[in-house]
C-alpha cells in the first residue's frame, strides 16, 4: 500500500515537473575518451595486491585510456594467479614484477606464454628494517654483527627467549629462516603472515617507540609515513643465494620490471608500446602511492593529478605513430 | 578402558555417574603418562619442518599443478568438460551482473537501477514472507546505497544469486537422492565434511588454473563452500517427514513419485528452506574471500582497504555485507516460518504492477538508475569507525600485550609443547587413547587413521602446533558459549538485545577486524585465537542458549520449588540436562575454529594457516599449500568424529 | 484353537493363513522351522537376533464384518494389519483377498488393490499437514487420476458424512484431535473401498471424544456397511465393535471368537485375566447362563432369544413372576430366573 502511495506520489511529481529527468544513455559524460586511436581495443591488467603495484598500474590505465582510448580491464589477483592468466588471454600485462625467477621459469622459459616488457625504472629493496626511533637510539643496530647484543630486546610472546624478527608477506620468497642460521643470530623467525600485519606492526613500533625488528620492502607506500631504516647484511654476491639453505647474504636489489602476455607483445598494440616505454621512479611511484594510501585519494584521480603534473614523462611513453 | 566396555544395556544412573568419573580419572591418567614421557623424549622425532623446506608430497602436487596448467589447451577433459562448465557458469553469473550491477547491452548502466531493484527486494520479500519482512528488506538495501555502496552490493548480491541459484540446482536434487538411499548418504556425507572444512584458500588458486581467473571460478569456489548445508538439510527434511504421513501416502496407493512430490518434499519444503537460508549465508560469506581471486563487490573493498589500514572503509564494506545477510537471513526465515498464510492478493497485484513500474523508472532515467552520491552515510562510517578504532588501539593496547602474554605463557606455550615437542609417535598413541576413552572405538580408529595420514602430509609439526592454538581457541569459545549462552537461556529480554549483536559478528568478514586485533595483540598466535573465537563464540552462544531454554519448564519449577539457589539451579539442572547441548556447541566451536585457522594465518599464527596462505601466494610453495590444507580438513574430521563420539555417549548415559 | 466361521454360508473377503512376520537378520529361516517357531520370544531373540511379530495366524474376515484384533502393545497387531496389505512385507503365509493372494501381486497389482480396495485410518492420523481438508480426503482419488472438480465433489460428500461439514478449507493443525481422526475416516471413505483397515485409531483422543468416535465408526458401518479390521488394546472397544474379536498375544494367537464367547469361556488364563474386569451383564447373552429348565419349573413364562444381552434382559426375567425361557425358533434351550440373573450382575465369579 505504502508502496503505491510513494509511486502515485512519484509519478505526480513527475507530471509536475514535466519530464522525468535525464535518461540513462543520454548522459552528458559519455563514455571513455573519444577521438583517440579506435585500434587499442581491450586491455587487461592485473592489480596486484600492493600500493606501489596500484600506482603504476593507475597511471598505466589512465593513460591508456585517456590517451590511447583504450578499454581498460582492472583484475585483482595474487602474483602467480596473475601469471596464470597470460597463457589464458585474462591478463595482458603485469606493472611491477619483483624477481619471481621462479615464475620467470615457468611462464616465460617453459610455457612461453609470458615475456619481459623491461624495467619500470624502479628499484626494489628487500632486507630487514627497524623503526626510525630505534635506530636513532642504537645506531650500531642497523649492522648485523650487532643485532645479537639486542636480541634480548626484541622478545615477544611468539619468539619465547630468543630475539623476534617479524615476517611473512607470504607473497614473497623470504631467506631469512637460513639468515638467521647461518649468521649465528639468536632470533626467532616469526611469521605475522601478511603485509598488513608488518605495516601494523612497524606503525605502532614507531608510535609507541616499542623495538621491532622485522622484513619488509621498498618502495612501499608506508616510507612516505615512516622512514624504516635498512639494517646492513653481509654483501650481496651473484650466486651467493643459489643454495637456499646456506644463504648467508643480504638480498639482491631489484630491478622491478613488466612482464606482459607473449600474445599481447606479438600483436604489439598501443598498448604494449605504452607498457614498454613505462619509466619512472621510487620517488614519482611514492607520490602516487602515498596519494591512494594515505590521501585516500581513488587510483584514478591520484593517477590523473600526477600525469596533470608530468606531462613530459607522459609523453616519451606514448607510442611514436601518435 | 576396561569399565567403558561394559554392556550399555545393564547401566543405571548411579553406575553412569560412576563410569563418568573413571573415564575422567583414565584421561588424567594417560596424560600424566603422557607429560611423564615427554619430559625424557621432548625433541626427539618431532618431524619439524622448516618454512622454506619441502618433502616429496609437496613437489608432487607441485607438479601435479605445473602439468594442469601446461596441458589445459590441449586435454580433452578440459575442452570438452571444464572449459564447457567454465563459460556456462561465466555466461549465467555476467548475465544475473547485468541485470542488477554492470553496465551492459551497450547501456552505462545495469538494466535494473536501484530504483528497480528495491523495489523487486521488498515485492519479493512480501510474496514469499509478509510486509514486516518487506519493509525491512526494502529498508535495509536503501541503506547499501546510503552506505555509498550500491554497485559493490549488487556485485555481491549478483555473485551470491548465481552460486545460490547453482548449489540449489545441483543440491537439492542430491539431497533427496540422500533423503531416500541411506548408501549414497553414507556416501556424500564424508564429502560435504570435506567440503566445508578445506579452507577456500586451498582451492581458490587451483580453481583458477581448472576454470581461470573471472566469475566461473569465484562461484564455483562459493559452490563448494555453500552446498553442502542444503544438501544435507534437504536430506535431513526428507528423512524426518512425519512416519504416519508416509505410511499413509504408501497405503492409499502411492507410487514413488507422487510419494515425493505430493507428500515428501511438501512435508520437508521447511527443514529445505532452512537449508536455502544456510546455503545462501555461507555464499555470502565466501563472496569475500574469493575477492582474492578477482571476485567483484564488498570483498574486494575490504581486502583493498586492509592494504593501507584503513579500518573505516573496511568496515563500511564489511557494515554493508552485514545489513545484505541479515535482510537475506530474515526473509528466508521468514518465508520458511510463514507456513500456509498467503499474502493477500490485491495487494500482491498492486504490488506487481508498482514494481513493474519502479523497474521501468530504473531502467530508463537516471535518478532511478543511479543512487545519488549526494545522499551518503558512508563516508561517515568511514570517519567514526576509523576513529573509534584509533582510540580502542591507543586506550587498550597497553593492557592488551599483558593478557596476551599471560595467556600465551600460562595456556598457549605449554599445550604447544606437549603437542609439538613430543615425539610424533607419542602424540598419536595418547590422542587414540583419549579418543577410545571419551569417543568410542570407531572414533579412535578414525583419529588413527587421520593421524596417520598427517604424518603423511610432511606437516605434523605445524598441524599440532595448530592443534594447540585451535584448543585454546574453543576452551575460550565454550567459556564465553556458556557464559553468555547461559545468560539468554534464562532471560528473554538478554537474548533479544544480544542476538542481533551474534549474527552482526558472525557475517562481519574477520578481515575487517584484523586491524584492530592485530593493533592489540601484535601480529602473534594469540591474535589469531582472538579472531577465531569472536567467529566461533556466536554459534557456541546459540547453541548453548537454546539448549538451556529446552530444559523443561516443570523441571526448573520443581528444582526452585525445592529451594535451589540461582546458582543451584544452573548448575545442578539447567547446564546437565542441556549436557548434549554443550557437546554440540563444543562440536560446532571446533569447526568454526578450524574454519579460521587461514585467516589466523594472516594474523600471526604461522604453522598451517601460513603454509596455506603462503601457497597460495608463492608458486614454489603451493604443494606444501595444499597439503596444508589437507591436514585442518584431517584435524577438523578427527575432532568432529570425537566430539560428536562423546556427545552421543553422553547422551546415552545422561538420557536412562 | 481357531475360531469358528459365523457366517458359514458367504465366502470370506480376506483369508490369512499361516502368516509370519519374523524381524531380524535371516528372518525367513524362521518361519520354516518347526524347532525356532516353538521358541518363547525372548529365546528367539537370544537363539538368531529375530523377533516374530506376527506368528502362524490364521483367520478369516465375513464381508460386512467388523474384525477387531485385540492385543496389548508389542503384541504384533499392528505388524499384523499392516501385513494385509504389504505396508509392512510378510515374511511367509498367505492373504487372500476375494481369492487372490495378495503376497503374489506385483508392484502395480498391488498400488491398485491399495488405491481400490483397501483404505486405512492410523493412530496419529498420517494426514499431510500442507493440505487443506478437503485436500486431504482427496488425495486417494487424486492419485488414481480422478479429475479435480469429480474428486472435490466426491470429498465433499465423504466430509458430509463424517460431520465435518464446514471444515473443508480448514488445516490439519487447526483441528482437534477428533476432528482430525475424522478426516483420517473421510479420506479412507472417499475412495470408496471394500475394506477399511482401522490401526488402534482412537487411542490418541481422549476418552470422550473416543465414544463419540465409536458411535461414529457403528454409525458409519450401519451406512456403508463395509467390511472393517479394527486394531484396538482397548477390550472394551473391542467388545463394542467387533463382530468378532481376535486376541494376539507376543505374535501369536490366543482365541478367536464374538465378543461373549471370550467372556463366557476364555481360552486360557491369559483371555481369562484380560476379560475379568468387563461387566459381564453387558456382554453376556442369555445362552451362556441360562440351565437346562428342571423338572420343577414352570414352563408358561415369557420367552426370550438366546442371544439377549443379559443387561437387556435383566427387567423382563426380574419382572417376571415365573423363570424366563430362552428360545430359538420355537425350540427351548434353557431356562434363566432371578438367580441366574443376580449371579451374573454381582459378578464375581468366573462361569
Amino acid at each position: 500500500m505504502k508502496r503505491t502511495l510513494a509511486v502515485v506520489f512519484t509519478v505526480a511529481g513527475l507530471a509536475l515537473t514535466g519530464c522525468g529527468g535525464a535518461k540513462v544513455g543520454e548522459s552528458p559524460g559519455g563514455g571513455g575518451g573519444g577521438g583517440s586511436q579506435a585500434s587499442c581495443g581491450e586491455f587487461k591488467i592485473a592489480i596486484n595486491p600492493w600500493v606501489g603495484y596500484e600506482a603504476n598500474a593507475a597511471v598505466i590505465a589512465y593513460v591508456a585510456e585517456k590517451n590511447l582510448g583504450c578499454r581498460v580491464t582492472k583484475k585483482d589477483l595474487k602474483e602467480e594467479v596473475a601469471w596464470q592468466g597470460f597463457g589464458t588471454g585474462e591478463v595482458d600485462a603485469v606493472v611491477e614484477n619483483w624477481g619471481h625467477d621462479d615464475l620467470r621459469k615457468k611462464y616465460i622459459d617453459e610455457q612461453k606464454t609470458g615475456v619481459s616488457a623491461g624495467s619500470t625504472g624502479v628499484k626494489g629493496q628487500i632486507g630487514w628494517y627497524v623503526p626510525p626511533w630505534l635506530a636513532k637510539q642504537h645506531p650500531d643496530i642497523l649492522d648485523w654483527n650487532n643485532l645479537n647484543k639486542y636480541a634480548e630486546m626484541f622478545r615477544t610472546s611468539e619468539s619465547g627467549a630468543q630475539g623476534q624478527l617479524l615476517d611473512g608477506d607470504p607473497s614473497f620468497v623470504t631467506n631469512d629462516e637460513a639468515l638467521v642460521k647461518n649468521l649465528g643470530l639468536n632470533y626467532k623467525v616469526v611469521y605475522g603472515g601478511s603485509e598488513t600485519a608488518l605495516i601494523q606492526a612497524f606503525k605502532q613500533a614507531e608510535e609507541r617507540k616499542t623495538p621491532l625488528i622485522g622484513y619488509f620492502y621498498s618502495p612501499q607506500w608506508l616510507f612516505s609515513e615512516i622512514k624504516l631504516e635498512k639494517v646492513k647484511l653481509p654483501p650481496y654476491t651473484p650466486g651467493c643465494d643459489a643454495v637456499p639453505e646456506k644463504v648467508a647474504c643480504d638480498y639482491p636489489d631489484y630491478d622491478l620490471d613488466k612482464i606482459v602476455s607473449k600474445k599481447f607483445a606479438d600483436a604489439n598494440g598501443p598498448a604494449y608500446q605504452l607498457v614498454k616505454n613505462f619509466k619512472w621512479t621510487n620517488d614519482d611511484q611514492n607520490i602516487v602511492a602515498r596519494w591512494i594510501a594515505v590521501d585516500k585519494m581513488s587510483p584514478d584521480a591520484a593517477a590523473k593529478k600526477w600525469v596533470d603534473e608530468n606531462p613530459d614523462k607522459v609523453k616519451a611513453w606514448l607510442p611514436s605513430s601518435s | 578402558m576396561a569399565a567403558t566396555s561394559s554392556s550399555p544395556v545393564s547401566r543405571t544412573l548411579p553406575r553412569v555417574h560412576i563410569v563418568v568419573r573413571d573415564r575422567g580419572r583414565i584421561v588424567l591418567g594417560i596424560l600424566a603418562v603422557w607429560l611423564l614421557l615427554w619430559v625424557f623424549l621432548r625433541g626427539m622425532h618431532t618431524l619439524a619442518l622448516g618454512g622454506a623446506q619441502l618433502t616429496s608430497v609437496h613437489h608432487w602436487f607441485n607438479n601435479l599443478n605445473d602439468v594442469i596448467g601446461a596441458n589445459r589447451n590441449s586435454n580433452p577433459v578440459f575442452l570438452y568438460f571444464f572449459n564447457y562448465i567454465r563459460l556456462f557458469v561465466d555466461e549465467f553469473v555476467i548475465f544475473v551482473q547485468s541485470v542488477i550491477a554492470q553496465p551492459s547491452f551497450g547501456r552505462p548502466l545495469p538494466l535494473i537501477g536501484w530504483l528497480g531493484v528495491v523495489a523487486l527486494v521488498g515485492f519479493v520479500s512480501y510474496a514469499v514472507a509478509n510486509i514486516r519482512v518487506a519493509v525491512l528488506a526494502t529498508a535495509g538495501f536503501f541503506v547499501l546505497g546510503l552506505q555509498g555502496l550500491w554497485r559493490e552490493s549488487m556485485d555481491t548480491l549478483a555473485l551470491t544469486l548465481a552460486a545460490v541459484i547453482i548449489s540449489l540446482v545441483i543440491g537439492i536434487p542430491l539431497g533427496i537422492w540422500a533423503g531416500l538411499s541411506d548408501r549414497f548418504a553414507r556416501l556424500i556425507t564424508p564429502v560435504l565434511d570435506f567440503m566445508q572444512i578445506m579452507p577456500s584458500f586451498v582451492y581458490l588458486a587451483p580453481l583458477t588454473l581448472f576454470f581461470l581467473i573471472g566469475p566461473a571460478s569465484a562461484t564455483i569456489a562459493t559452490l563448494i563452500y555453500a552446498a553442502p548445508p542444503v544438501i544435507r538439510l534437504t536430506a535431513h527434511g526428507i528423512r524426518s517427514a512425519p512416519h504416519d504421513t508416509v505410511e499413509a501416502g504408501e497405503s492409499l496407493g502411492s507410487t514413488r513419485t507422487q510419494m515425493l512430490t505430493k507428500v515428501l518434499l511438501p512435508a520437508a519444503k521447511r527443514t529445505i528452506v532452512l537449508g536455502v537460508n544456510q546455503t545462501i549465508m555461507a555464499a555470502l560469506a565466501m563472496v569475500t574471500i574469493a575477492a582474492l581471486i578477482d571476485a567483484p563487490g564488498l570483498g574486494k573493498t575490504v581486502i583493498k582497504a586492509l592494504q593501507t589500514l584503513d579500518v573505516g572503509t573496511a568496515f563500511n564494506a564489511g557494515l554493508a555485507i552485514v545489513v545484505m545477510a541479515i535482510v537475506l537471513d530474515r526473509v528466508t526465515t521468514a518465508a520458511a516460518d510463514r507456513g500456509r498464510r498467503r499474502p493477500n492478493r490485491i495487494v500482491l497485484l498492486a504490488g506487481a504492477a508498482a514494481t513493474v513500474f519502479a523497474i521501468w523508472l530504473s531502467y530508463t532515467y537516471l535518478w532511478a538508475a543511479e543512487f545519488d552520491a549526494r545522499l551518503d552515510i558512508g563516508s561517515t562510517i568511514v570517519l567514526w569507525a576509523g576513529e573509534a578504532t584509533d582510540w580502542v588501539q591507543s586506550t587498550l593496547a597497553p593492557v592488551t600485550n599483558g593478557i596476551k602474554d599471560a595467556f600465551t605463557w600460562v595456556l598457549i606455550d605449554p599445550l604447544q609443547a606437549l603437542l609439538a615437542d613430543s615425539p610424533w609417535w607419542l602424540v598419536a598413541v595418547a590422542i587414540v587413547a583419549i579418543s577410545v576413552v571419551i569417543g568410542s572405538v570407531r572414533a579412535a580408529i578414525v583419529s588413527a587413521v587421520c593421524l596417520g595420514l598427517l604424518v603423511a602430509t610432511g606437516l605434523w609439526s605445524d598441524g599440532m602446533t595448530t592443534l594447540a592454538s585451535t584448543l585454546v581457541a574453543t576452551v575460550f569459545t565454550m567459556v564465553i558459549g556458556v557464559v553468555v549462552g547461559v545468560w539468554m537461556g534464562r532471560s528473554q529480554r538478554a537474548d533479544r538485545v544480544i542476538r542481533p549483536v551474534l549474527d552482526a559478528a558472525q557475517t562481519m568478514p574477520a578481515f575487517v577486524y584484523l586491524v584492530p586485533f592485530l593493533a592489540l595483540f601484535a601480529a602473534s598466535r594469540f591474535t589469531a585465537i582472538a579472531a577465531a573465537v569472536v567467529y566461533a563464540a556466536p554459534v557456541a552462544v546459540k547453541i548453548v542458549a537454546d539448549g538451556i531454554r529446552g530444559v523443561s519448564a516443570t523441571t526448573v519449577e520443581a528444582a526452585v520449588a525445592s529451594g535451589s539457589s540461582t546458582w543451584q539451579t544452573i548448575t545442578k539442572v539447567q547446564l546437565p540436562m542441556s549436557v548434549r547441548a554443550l557437546t554440540l556447541a563444543t562440536n560446532q566451536g571446533l569447526i568454526y575454529v578450524l574454519s579460521m585457522v587461514v585467516v589466523g594465518g594472516l594474523v600471526g599464527a604461522g604453522a598451517l594457516g601460513y603454509d596455506v596462505v603462503a601457497g597460495f601466494s608463492q608458486g614454489q610453495l603451493y604443494g606444501k599449500g595444499l597439503a596444508a590444507g589437507i591436514a585442518i580438513v584431517l584435524l577438523g574430521v578427527m575432532l568432529d568424529r570425537l566430539t560428536q563420539a562423546a556427545a552421543n555417549r553422553t547422551q546415552r548415559g545422561g538420557s536412562r | 484353537m481357531h475360531g469358528t466361521q459365523v457366517h458359514d454360508t458367504q465366502q470370506p473377503v480376506i483369508s490369512v493363513r499361516n502368516l509370519w512376520k519374523v524381524f531380524g537378520p535371516k528372518a525367513a529361516r524362521v518361519p520354516g522351522s518347526a524347532e525356532l517357531g516353538a521358541l518363547s520370544r525372548r529365546e528367539l531373540m537370544d537363539r538368531t537376533g529375530c523377533t516374530a511379530a506376527v506368528r502362524d495366524i490364521d483367520f478369516d474376515v465375513a464381508p460386512g464384518e467388523v474384525f477387531v484384533v485385540m492385543g496389548l502393545s508389542g503384541s504384533g497387531k499392528s505388524t499384523l494389519v499392516r501385513c494385509l496389505t504389504r505396508l509392512v512385507e510378510p515374511t511367509a503365509g498367505e492373504v487372500i483377498f476375494e481369492g487372490e493372494d495378495i503376497l503374489a501381486c506385483d508392484p502395480k497389482r498391488l498400488r491398485d488393490l491399495r488405491r481400490h480396495k483397501f483404505a486405512m485410518v492410523f493412530q496419529h492420523f498420517g494426514l499431510l499437514p500442507h493440505r487443506c481438508v478437503v485436500d486431504n480426503v482427496a488425495y486417494g482419488l487424486e492419485i488414481r487420476g480422478v479429475a479435480k472438480a469429480e474428486r472435490t465433489k466426491r470429498a465433499k460428500e465423504v466430509i458430509e458424512l463424517v460431520g465435518l461439514g464446514g471444515y473443508e478449507m480448514s488445516y490439519p493443525d487447526q483441528l482437534s484431535g477428533g476432528m482430525q481422526q475424522r478426516v483420517g475416516l473421510a479420506r479412507a471413505l472417499a475412495v470408496d473401498p471394500d475394506v477399511l483397515l482401522f490401526d488402534e485409531p482412537f487411542s490418541a483422543l481422549d476418552p470422550l471424544i473416543r465414544r463419540d468416535m465409536q458411535s461414529e465408526v457403528i454409525r458409519l458401518h450401519r451406512e456403508v456397511g463395509k467390511t472393517m479390521v479394527f486394531i484396538t488394546h482397548d477390550l472394551s472397544e473391542a467388545l463394542k465393535l467387533g463382530d468378532r474379536i481376535l486376541i494376539m498375544r507376543d505374535g501369536a494367537l490366543v482365541q478367536i471368537g464374538t465378543g461373549d464367547e471370550l467372556v463366557a469361556a476364555p481360552a486360557d488364563d491369559y483371555v481369562r485375566d484380560f476379560v475379568r474386569d468387563v461387566p459381564r451383564s453387558h456382554v453376556l447373552t442369555l445362552k451362556w447362563i441360562m440351565r437346562p429348565p428342571r423338572d420343577d419349573d414352570p414352563l408358561d413364562g415369557p420367552e426370550l432369544g438366546p442371544d439377549v444381552v443379559v443387561r437387556e434382559a435383566t427387567r423382563s426375567v426380574l419382572a417376571a413372576e415365573k423363570p424366563v425361557k430362552v428360545v430359538r425358533d420355537g425350540e427351548l434351550l434353557g431356562i434363566v430366573g432371578d438367580e441366574e440373573i443376580l449371579s451374573v450382575i454381582a459378578g464375581g465369579s468366573d462361569s
